[in-house]
């Protein structure tokens, strides 16, 4: 059948909150609004205030809350609106979520799943545009998931809530209306593999959430030039596919990464240094990559475009790297 | 406002009192031993002690049941021993030994025990009022009747975390009690230099719940006004804030060398020492002798005794366990 990713989000979190008594959703305008995003549409009147629950404009409080709710034996949902805001609960997320369990010797884990939408390109100014998952992936005892497929939308959240530990899910915005064909028994999917989303033997393309439409585009785009590129969901930023990435790698000998973080300290430079670091002698040319510009992501929108990710920077790196090798 | 002498004559009390003078002087006699060993490098790290104020913590911990949750500061080794933590563990945990209630992971700042319900040792100020409130919440959804308590310095009043907090357990009207131990210095800043509403439970009060200040020198006052703040709680009157009003008689922590306080006003509060207080008090009644104190003094200095043993027979946690509890092993 066919679906969009905020519909199969919202089958899945309609089904989390069906199957199981302790969870719960709780975040800004989830309930009567209906979801910043309209992902919760129709759950407050479903479920009820207790069940989906909107809170006051409090990220450090409600993510908090959600951290003790799941150490009392509750599976919460929690919904911080995009991940610009999450700034105001990185304390909770970074210095309670992440670490409780370690700090306490293994006794208290935290099974939390927290959502958030990320990611530019709607036009809507530099605080509303980030793309922070990377840094997220930067800390140990969470894990990073970027759903960018209706599959994954409907199939990772009952995944992360069956993990003991907690999980960040990045949305990106531009996917909400990402239309696709959805199997009716789909369900839970693995958190943990990347995906191979297309097969090609020339150059691996290796991305994850809001890029990989332009990333499967610009694979089109390079396939009618004669270049098969094979492209690579990562889909988990945190624990890394290390296997996959050096298996795609070993097969083509070349790698551009795609990510709409910021360059400099990025998740793209991680890859890249794995890449190096375990795989150097495959490479028939440097690792490249395709980032944001290092600026606050602009308003205007030719600014805006000229600062994100494109297929025709994909497609120039890819060309660079197949031409640029022996 | 409660400032009081203990009450005397009720043949109750005796007994009550007596087991604060206890926990209180337990409390004193392990800080004092971390000094001490602090001071002889056989503990590192920072290490906040709560000589001074330990008629909170007994009082509080007098008034909850054995299945309420407790969430504290860094300065809570008081806390988790009147808990039930054994002092043993304490120490050992600030060895780093693996014989430690979080196995040397977590240190002085951050004891945990998941079996007296002890969540923490949270070294982020107000870092811990979120985490309450979501225990609380769980607590209210389950349809159990836990109270949650989570003590704070009144330091904490400055940070949003302790605004949103209070917002958001009234709102839902949570089973917490929120106990401010007011010692008057955030690490070395005044109340009256960073505040500009020093009456913390007004501040409180402006969530629309009910709080009050209590002389936290006086044991049986905490204890008083703890017992009927949790029976508020448990029977659904939602959360209860109490401003203990106390003070450290020692530096912040093992490093501060105490510029922004003048030793007069030390030495003031010292006066209202409250185990002397308390043991001067009983004394009055005839039904405490000093044999009696000398006899309870003894039992706690062989219980520290013992545990002091215990942490230095200890070892540390092998070091290829050293990835262990990232994530749970399943």
């Amino acid at each position: 059948m066919e679906t969009t990713y905020r519909e199969a989000m919202r089958t899945a979190i309609r089904e989390a909150l069906l199957q199981d008594d302790r969870v719960f959703l709780m975040g800004e305008d989830v309930g009567a609004y209906g979801g910043c995003f309209a992902v919760s549409l129709g759950l407050f009147e479903e479920f009820g205030p207790e069940r989906v629950r909107d809170t006051p404009l409090s990220e450090s409080a409600f993510v908090g809350a959600g951290i003790g709710a799941a150490l009392n034996g509750m599976r919460p949902i929690v919904e911080i609106m995009t991940v610009n805001f999450s700034l105001l609960a990185l304390d909770q997320i970074v210095n309670n979520a992440a670490t409780l369990l370690h700090m306490s010797g293994g006794q208290f884990n935290v099974p939390l799943v927290i959502r958030m939408t990320t990611g530019a390109g709607r036009q809507l100014g530099a605080q509303h545009s980030h793309s922070l998952e990377g840094w997220f992936a930067h800390v140990p005892g969470l894990r990073i998931l970027t759903p960018a497929t209706v599959e994954d939308a409907r199939g990772m959240l009952w995944t992360a809530l069956e993990d003991p530990d907690p999980v960040l899910i990045f949305e990106h915005g531009s996917l909400y209306n990402l239309s696709g064909e959805l199997a009716e028994d789909a369900g839970p999917v693995d958190i943990h593999a990347a995906a191979v989303r297309r097969e090609g033997g020339d150059v691996s393309l290796i991305t994850y959430g809001g890029t990989l439409p332009l990333t499967l585009e610009a694979a089109d785009r390079l396939a009618a030039e004669g270049i098969e590129a094979e492209v690579l969901d990562l889909r988990t930023l945190r624990p890394l596919d290390d296997a996959a990435i050096l298996a795609t790698v070993v097969k083509t000998h070349r790698a551009v990464v795609v990510d709409e973080g910021w360059r400099s300290g990025s998740l793209s430079a991680e890859i890249s240094a794995r890449i190096t670091e375990s795989a150097f002698y495959e490479l028939d040319a440097p690792v490249a990559r395709v980032c944001s510009a290092e600026v606050p992501i602009p308003y205007a929108r030719d600014l805006e475009l000229a600062a994100l990710p494109s297929a025709e920077r994909v497609v120039a790196a890819a060309r660079e790297a197949v031409g640029g090798g022996g | 406002m409660t400032h009081r002498t203990p009450p005397t004559g009720s043949p109750g009390v005796p007994e009550a009192a007596g087991h604060l003078l206890r926990q209180m002087l337990r409390v004193r006699r392990l800080e004092e031993q971390c000094v001490e060993l602090y001071s002889a490098a056989r503990i590192r790290g920072f290490l906040h002690v709560y000589i001074g104020e330990e008629a909170v913590a007994a009082g509080i911990m007098s008034a909850l049941g054995p299945e309420d949750a407790v969430v504290a500061t860094y300065r809570e080794h008081g806390h988790a021993l009147l808990r039930g933590v054994p002092a043993g563990a304490i120490l050992a945990e600030m060895y780093g030994h693996v014989q430690g209630c979080c196995r040397g992971r977590g240190g002085s700042m951050h004891l945990f025990d998941a079996a007296t319900h002890f969540y923490g040792g949270n070294a982020i100020v107000a870092g811990g009022l979120p985490l309450a409130v979501g225990m609380a919440l769980a607590e209210r959804m389950a349809g159990r009747a836990r109270v949650t308590a989570c003590f704070f310095g009144e330091g904490a009043a400055a940070e949003g975390e302790f605004h949103e907090s209070l917002n958001l357990a009234a709102l839902s009207r949570l089973p917490v009690l929120f106990c401010c131990e007011n010692n008057l210095y955030a690490m070395g800043t005044a109340l009256a230099r960073s505040q500009s509403q020093t009456d913390l439970a007004l501040k409180a009060a402006a969530y629309e719940l009910p709080a009050w200040s209590v002389d936290g020198m006086d044991a049986l006052a905490v204890e008083e006004s703890a017992r009927r703040a949790v029976d508020a709680v448990r029977a659904g009157g939602g959360p209860h804030f109490l401003e203990l009003r106390t003070y450290r008689f020692r530096a912040h922590s093992m490093f501060d060398p105490e510029r922004y306080r003048d030793k007069a006003e030390v030495a003031r509060w010292t006066e209202r020492d409250p185990i002397l207080s308390l043991r001067r008090s009983l004394e009055a009644t005839d039904r405490f002798s000093e044999d009696d104190w000398n006899a309870l003094d003894r039992e706690v200095a062989a219980e520290m005794e013992a545990a002091v043993r215990f942490a230095e027979a200890g070892a540390p946690e092998p070091l290829d366990d050293l990835q262990r509890f990232v994530y749970s092993e399943r």
